[in-house]
């Protein structure tokens, strides 16, 4: 049973979805059971991780089709750990979901699809078969389609209609390039694909193959040119959902990056340069979008684009302290992005607006939750001991050894950047005196809520906050694990030889 | 909505032949065109054409539950199908386990046809909703 373990965290999210599938219109089940499910893929993915730690990279043979020929899922330590991430923000944003979506929208199956999305992110995770990859990245977004569109506001759907044509154009890039691939190959599973394509003469038909594949991901991770899709539709679903969405799914789009980059078409000084002028403008162009912004979905929308860049770097400069920093900085990110947006959920209750301008005051009357807030939104500066400081100090080192200055410039100016505008949004938002705003009507307020609804809104926050906390002091920790799932990319024959020797 | 007699004693008879017929594609769909998703379209065809002459609400007491209870249940039969060899052999999950002996009519029964029967009430699951909710809100 043990061989299998990696697959447990697929087969458990299917089984919630299932059988919240079968309550679909008890709302009451749903959100129990959904926080209780969540709470045990947590437990099941500490389980996977602490299992992969210390016996190495697993793989399972999907029907028992030896590979290269049928589907492997493998579990490394880059694996096991975004599995465990995701479980996290799961967790925190199923507990959000709970208390702050609202009724109309729970009813049309708000959670299994949730769970189905969680489905797609933990097996894009898991799966050494680049189509595969490309069957996940499909749940993922016709799941993520549903969940931005449900509730059918007009700004809601004016974001997806944007949101899915970028999305649809990107999965078919990614189509077409698995179908060079397949042409140049005649091999899908990953590990295969690594010793195939290096022994392909045609380099340049190689470097274009390349190239799809970093516009196709591209587009999903919100790079420079690729990104604009991303602030015009974060800022219009659910709170809860564009938490998961900026947690995530931009991440998935840098994780198979940095897998198909480090596996597939490993260290090409052409491919290199010019991620490396991707991260650059991203990271400078994220940035300065950022400043410009006033509703806080919008600013935080455009910080993800920025710090996509940080991670982008990493893989462009390829030396195993760099891609150490991408991967430090990706674990960082996870977990902040996706309590930032739950952050602006709790202040837009708190004040029924998201507006900067007319917010104020949140730090004279909720001086508690202020407080709890400062930990992500300073984590994300990377004020240090805090979790952001640390995979920038490895991003910077290895910029200087590989004498990158305009990167390592660039790194700079965008923590200058990111640390203005918290900076500015600190002050506007919690400091500036309290501004008198029309009260709503029919507004759930946050003062009027029961203690049980208000736990609903702060728990996951402080459960992400004290993640992040312990990213930070214990960052001696995360940069081990790090450091070893660095290695494990760099020297990928371990990958390789796991997937391709295996016994089952 | 009037609809021809013509249609509406065709529609009687045809409601059977199609679901057999829609069972015999899902049947023949291991080794011949067909299989879970075709059949399960077929299924969907045949009380959609039922709805259109005997109208909506005489569908839906004919099918007792309604259609979207199929989807959580065609999707948990797909799923165990798939887990079976995991839970009672501990091979992979989705290995396909077959009968030694063939049984009449159908011949070797394996996981696989569990699967595609789980894909053709999620088909006809999904299809049946989707038709539905448009014809209540037209």
């Amino acid at each position: 049973m043990t061989q299998q373990l990696i697959l447990y965290p697929l087969f458990l999210q299917m089984a919630i979805s299932i059988i919240l599938m079968f309550g679909w219109s008890r709302i009451r089940f749903q959100k129990v059971f959904s926080v209780f499910g969540s709470i045990l893929s947590v437990a099941l993915a500490i389980v996977v991780f602490m299992y992969i730690w210390n016996n190495g990279t697993q793989t399972v043979q999907a029907g028992n089709w030896k590979a290269p020929f049928g589907i492997t899922f493998v579990a490394d330590m880059l694996s096991a750990t975004l599995v465990l991430l995701t479980a996290i923000s799961g967790l925190a944003v199923s507990i959000f979901s709970a208390g702050s979506v609202l009724r109309d929208r729970l009813r049309f199956g708000y959670f299994p699809i949730f769970h189905f999305l969680l489905l797609g992110l933990n097996g894009a995770f898991l799966t050494g078969d680049i189509f595969n990859l490309y069957v996940w990245f499909e749940i993922i977004i016709i799941s993520s389609f549903v969940l931005i569109t449900i509730g059918g506001e007009k700004a809601q759907l004016e974001g997806a209609v944007k949101y899915f044509t970028l999305n649809i154009l990107a999965s078919m890039i990614f189509l077409t390039a698995i179908a060079v691939l397949y042409g140049i190959t005649g091999s899908l599973n990953m590990a295969d694909l690594a010793g195939q394509i290096a022994m392909v003469e045609n380099r340049g038909l190689v470097q274009i193959t390349a190239l799809l594949f970093l516009i196709g991901f591209g587009i999903k991770a919100g790079v420079f040119p690729l990104y604009f899709w991303l602030p015009a539709s974060y800022h219009t679903p659910p709170f809860a959902v564009s938490a998961i969405f900026g947690g995530l799914l931009t991440k998935v789009g840098v994780y198979a990056l940095i897998r198909v980059f480090t596996l597939i078409f490993v260290n090409d000084a052409f491919l290199n340069n010019i991620i490396m002028i991707i991260a650059i403008l991203t990271l400078v162009s994220g940035g300065v979008g950022a400043l410009v912004q006033n509703n806080l979905r919008k600013v935080f929308s455009y910080l993800i684009i920025c710090h996509i860049g940080y991670m982008i770097a990493g893989i462009g400069m390829f030396t195993e302290i760099a891609i150490a920093g991408a991967v430090f900085y990706l674990i960082h990110d996870i977990i902040v992005k996706t309590n930032l947006f739950m952050v602006s959920g709790v202040v837009y209750r708190i004040k029924g607006t998201n507006s900067m301008r007319d917010l104020g005051g949140i730090y004279a009357n909720w001086p508690k939750i202020s407080l709890l807030i400062f930990i992500p939104l300073f984590s994300l500066v990377g004020i240090p001991p805090l979790s952001g400081f640390w995979p920038k100090i490895n991003l910077i080192k290895a910029g200087f050894a590989g004498e990158n200055y305009i990167t390592v410039g660039a790194i700079i100016f965008a923590s200058f950047i990111t640390l203005v505008i918290i900076a500015k949004l600190w002050a506007e938002v919690f400091w500036k005196a309290d501004k008198e705003l029309p009260l709503r009507s029919n507004f759930g307020y946050f003062t009027n809520m029961t203690i049980a609804k208000k736990l609903q809104f702060v728990v996951p926050v402080a459960l992400l906050s004290i993640v992040s906390l312990y990213i930070g002091f214990g960052a001696e920790h995360i940069q081990e694990l790090s450091a070893r799932i660095a290695d494990e990319l760099v020297n990928n024959q371990g990958y390789i030889d796991a997937v391709l020797n295996t016994k089952n | 909505m009037r609809t021809t007699i013509i249609l509406k004693t065709a529609s009687n008879y045809l409601l059977p032949v199609l679901l057999v017929f829609s069972i015999f594609i899902l049947l023949r769909g291991h080794y011949l065109p067909g299989g879970g998703f075709v059949g399960g379209l077929i299924a969907s065809i045949a009380f959609i054409l039922h709805s259109f002459a005997n109208g909506l609400n005489k569908t839906k007491e004919l099918l007792i539950m309604h259609p979207g209870f199929l989807l959580p249940l065609g999707l948990a039969i797909s799923f165990l199908s798939g887990l079976a060899p995991v839970a009672l052999f501990d091979l992979p999950f989705m290995t396909g386990l077959w009968s030694h002996d063939p049984i009449a009519i159908l011949g070797s029964v394996g996981s696989a046809l569990f699967f595609d029967i789980g894909v053709y009430l999620v088909v006809n699951g999904v299809t049946l909703t989707i038709i539905f909710t448009i014809s209540e809100s037209a």
